[in-house]
């Protein structure tokens, strides 16, 4: 019979709040990146430019069917190999760096579909009615439509950041210490893995659950 | 003030207009009716650029819109345009609906713009609900909101696009003493409209189309008279006879 025992977790919270630090920084930077470029991708892509909107098709395609956990190796390993070999000097310690670029451009290809059914969403007599206005076509994106594109669309940018905030922890394939890399890395200091896997576990369930709840209840309040 | 010069369009194979000509003249009502599927909607539509034509030309107040030159956001500032589902922006208050394309638009300062939109505003009777949001306001006051919005630009004409053909019945009648009231300070208004009534009361002409054509262009007193075309007596007899 396996015998609990916790008593390593109380000391190694300062640790594991650093490595919730890094588990935030990374979803609210993608969150961030991932919403502006998104939008930027989607609007390509609804755009007259045929140019443009195969090239923001193929970026969205390309990052949706390859796995996150490729994307963070690409970045780690082969990208800045490429800066080197360009740039010529050394790079210090790129995990951190890598892990935020591949986030913010692997979240962008999912936010900018979530934000291309967004703005479709919107009816194309608002679209008239801006330009009867005057609105110039980016005016009436800007003013008329991307406000109520991202209204209707709250519930599902927050249901995709929760999705993020769990693939975080994925970073731990480049030695990134973020929550779960840290909670890892301590269970195992201390012959406790048991142990700091079920606690980040519930960590983790109490964060999203409490998120989703919060989502359930926006969903609501736009329903009426 | 507008000139439609033998106007065609086509949806890919399918003819939508087919070589339409009239003109408003300035201070002039004109009330475009006819079946559904005729173009009407589509014509007046064309008249301030939001649908394109292929063929022939729409010159307004002397700009003409094929002309690649001409800037069409400035054009369709100065055309009032009033739609079937009045299309008030619902994220933003009945003030902010008055008075945005006015500061973004025209450049007018935040004061002068609310001042002329609620000027409007309560020429429509809806001072009340500056403060509202569209969703709380029946389809009868939104619809004046948008009449209102629409002419705190300053516009030369006024399009209708069935004002009221989206309407409970008991709320048609407010549009159309705003509508009326209008013409009577001599507006140039165009306007898509079952409304045979307000086409009586205040439209000098009355356009009749069917199938993209252009089939009737007269005064109300030769249309509602002695309609020439076959279509469009048979088109009287039906509506009118309700």
């Amino acid at each position: 019979m396996y015998e609990f025992d916790w008593s390593s977790i109380p000391g190694a919270i300062p640790l594991l709040a650093n490595g919730l630090l890094i588990t935030l920084e990374v979803t609210l930077t993608a969150i961030v990146v991932g919403i502006v470029w998104g939008t930027i991708l989607a609007i390509a892509r609804l755009g007259s430019n045929p140019v443009l909107s195969r090239l923001a098709a193929a970026y969205v395609n390309l990052f949706r069917s390859v796995p996150l956990v490729m994307v963070i190796l690409w970045f780690y390993l082969i990208v800045p190999q490429g800066l080197k070999a360009i740039f010529g000097n050394d790079i210090g310690d790129i995990r951190l760096t890598s892990a935020l670029v591949a986030f913010a451009l692997f979240e962008a290809a999912y936010y900018s579909e979530i934000i291309r059914a967004g703005i479709q969403s919107v009816s194309k007599g608002q679209i008239a009615a801006g330009l009867a206005l005057g609105f110039t076509p980016g005016q009436t994106m800007r003013l008329v439509v991307l406000p109520q594109a991202f209204r209707n669309m709250t519930p599902l940018l927050l249901t995709q950041a929760i999705i993020l905030f769990q693939d975080t922890s994925l970073v731990y394939v480049i030695g990134l210490s973020d929550f779960f890399g840290t909670a890892y890395k301590v269970g195992d200091r201390d012959g406790r893995l048991v142990e700091l896997l079920l606690f980040a576990g519930a960590v983790y369930f109490v964060i999203c659950f409490s998120a989703s709840l919060l989502v359930k209840r926006l969903q609501a309040r736009f329903a009426k | 003030m507008i000139e439609i010069k033998n106007v065609s369009k086509w949806y890919g194979q399918f003819q939508v207009l087919t070589e339409c000509t009239t003109q408003v003249q300035k201070g002039e009502v004109i009330v475009v009716c006819g079946p559904s599927g005729s173009g009407k909607s589509t014509l007046i539509k064309c008249v301030n650029a939001l649908e394109p034509f292929q063929q022939g030309d729409i010159v307004v107040n002397g700009t003409s819109l094929s002309d690649r030159k001409t800037d069409l956001n400035k054009l369709r500032s100065h055309v009032g345009m009033v739609f079937q589902n009045f299309e008030l922006f619902p994220h933003m208050t009945i003030t902010q609906n008055l008075t945005i394309a006015q500061e973004k638009v025209l450049g007018r300062s935040k004061d002068e713009a609310r001042e002329k939109g609620l000027k409007f505003l309560d020429r429509v009777g809806l001072m009340a609900q500056a403060e509202k949001y569209p969703g709380q306001l029946s389809g009868g006051q939104q619809q004046r909101v948008a009449i209102a919005r629409a002419l705190a630009m300053d516009p030369i004409c006024m399009l209708f696009d069935e004002p009221t053909s989206a309407l409970d019945p008991e709320m048609v009648n407010e549009v159309l003493d705003v509508m009326v009231e209008l013409a009577k300070e001599g507006m140039t208004m165009m306007c898509v409209t079952h409304e045979m009534g307000f086409a009586r009361s205040v439209a000098h002409r009355v356009i009749f189309m069917d199938h993209g054509r252009i089939v009737e262009d007269a005064s109300k007193e030769d249309f509602f008279g002695k309609p020439r075309s076959d279509r469009a007596q048979q088109f009287l007899a039906k509506i009118l006879h309700h």
